[in-house]
């Protein structure tokens, strides 16, 4: 304190000036800016991010892009065309035939809720929203598989165009299920893993099933 | 002038934290007689029965009552209530299945396997399982059935699903709780040595329920008298857990009861396995030839029908 004590102010020096605090790079600037930004550049950014985990899930590394920034537009889009192609098959049922576009819907959201709080009833430190957002995002293979079927059938329904759609099937029933494990089986205690990816695997068994066995009347 | 509060503070955390660690002891001392002192009353009463359940595992079960008495204390309102009932590893489902499977005589499924940590992971996961299979094995046999047939289009009969679901989830729950509910009327008249939770009788319903899955897969043969072979198997792996399960909740009744019980519990699982069986797989075809097929155990049935 002593070597401060003849510092004093002369009134030359003029005490005046802006303070303001330097904003940081990101934040409140590119909130504020986003009301200004064309449409289009919204619109773009949301299907970047979108296409961004399609590349994910189709190449399953384990980057947690797609866990950290969950969103539910990717399964949407994807339920909604898998029960859309799922239809025009015995649409006019007399019998039992394939399953509506509700019940698509719901099993494929119902099932993903019932597996995402399997896993945080089991003790996963994943959360709601990301289990989802995965779940939903590893339909991508087999909606895929649904659309390869359906060009199939196009070329007829015989014996080949089964074992076709068999493989097809079968080869993108085992790419979800493995994209989804590589991407889930982190969160969860070592010795319960198995408990996890079981109803997983179901899962994805009763979504193939459902594209195995669609038949156009 | 804050020191005294400060070295009171230190002192109500030290008290705190004795607090803390007396809670247990008194839970012990409190949970205890409602749990254990039924089977120690049992074991003191009942020295000659051999295959009593109690005698197995005596100090692990002395021991998993008190930390039963511990462990479900959150509230009913909170996720971790409901966590506790997942509290199984992968090693602990896979060997309740097994005993499912492979019932030992003598040997109580509740006592043995569940020991105080029932689970509903098993039951909710068998039921689903089971529910996809029979639907999809199903559809599979009564494709196989009707495959040469000129007037058949295949159909993936989606809606027995739905009617699949209902019946097993419903047979899982309402039966354990008509049991439980009648197990607790006839405690208040006869005391019983063995009582179970209701979740414990959801647990060994929903384990029970295992064998049926390789079962439903096995009925896609198409053929009657393996259907029905597969049908009592599976019925007497099945209903002999059920019975050496409930059979010591209910021997010292009066025997006519004991035995109806016993009785009601082996019908109705006889049910449900003869009415999946009977909707959702078409009768084979009298005049449908097939090679020879071995069945399931062991023997070789000649079809020429």
């Amino acid at each position: 304190f002593a070597g401060l004590a003849d510092v004093s102010i002369s009134e030359d020096i003029p005490v005046e000036g802006e303070i303001s605090v330097p904003v940081g790079s990101h934040s409140p600037d590119e909130d504020y800016s986003t009301l200004d930004e064309p449409v289009k550049d919204t619109i773009m950014r949301d299907l970047k991010a979108v296409g961004k985990k399609f590349v994910h899930v189709m190449y399953p590394k384990k980057s947690s892009a797609l866990l950290r920034d969950w969103d539910l537009w990717g399964p949407l889009v994807l339920c909604v065309s898998l029960a859309l192609m799922l239809q025009g098959g015995s649409a006019d049922s007399k019998e039992d035939g394939g399953p509506q576009f509700a019940e698509v819907f719901v099993i494929i959201w119902f099932g993903a809720v019932v597996i995402t709080l399997n896993s945080k009833l089991l003790g996963g430190t994943i959360s709601f929203f990301q289990s989802l957002c995965v779940l939903g995002y590893c339909v991508l293979p087999l909606t895929v598989a649904m659309l390869v079927c359906r060009l199939v059938l196009l070329a007829g329904s015989g014996t080949v165009s089964f074992i076709v759609r068999l493989i097809v099937v079968m080869a993108m029933f085992g790419w979800s299920t493995l994209a989804s494990t590589a991407f889930l089986a982190d969160s969860q205690p070592p010795n319960r893993k198995a408990l996890v990816v079981y109803p997983i695997f179901l899962f994805y068994f009763v979504i193939s099933w459902m594209i195995l066995t669609f038949t156009p009347q | 002038p804050a020191r005294p509060a400060l070295c009171l503070l230190a002192e109500f955390a030290d008290a705190a934290s004795l607090l803390a660690a007396n809670p247990d002891a008194t839970t012990i001392s409190i949970e205890e007689p409602a749990d254990g002192t039924k089977s120690q009353r049992g074991r003191q009463q009942e020295p000659g029965r051999e295959e009593d359940d109690e005698l197995l595992g005596t100090d692990d079960s002395d021991k998993t009552e008190l930390l039963a008495g511990q462990k479900k204390s959150a509230p009913f309102w909170t996720f971790e209530y409901y966590q506790t009932f997942f509290d199984v590893d992968t090693y602990q489902v896979l060997d309740r299945i097994k005993g499912s499977v492979f019932p030992v005589p003598g040997r109580n499924f509740v006592r043995l396997y569940i020991r105080s940590n029932p689970d509903l992971y098993g039951p909710f996961w068998i039921c689903t399982t089971l529910v996809f299979a029979i639907a999809v094995s199903g559809n599979l046999s009564n494709f196989f059935i009707h495959l040469g047939k000129p007037t058949y289009h295949y159909v993936p009969e989606f809606r027995k699903v739905s009617i699949a679901a209902t019946t097993i989830f419903a047979y899982a729950w309402l039966v354990p709780l008509a049991l439980w509910g009648f197990l607790m009327w006839r405690n208040s008249k006869v005391m019983n040595i063995v009582s179970y939770s209701f979740l414990e009788i959801v647990c060994v319903y929903g384990y029970s329920l295992f064998v049926y899955i390789p079962t439903a897969i096995l009925w896609i043969i198409p053929q009657k008298v393996v259907r029905w072979v597969l049908v009592m198997f599976s019925l007497c792996l099945s209903g002999s857990v059920l019975v050496m399960t409930f059979w010591p909740a209910v021997r010292d009744d009066n025997r006519r009861i004991a035995l109806a019980t016993v009785g009601a519990i082996i019908l109705l699982h006889a049910l449900l396995s003869v009415g999946c069986l009977a909707y959702f797989f078409d009768a084979p075809e009298v005049d449908f030839s097939a090679p020879i097929v071995p069945a399931h155990n062991g023997t070789t049935l000649i079809k020429a029908q």
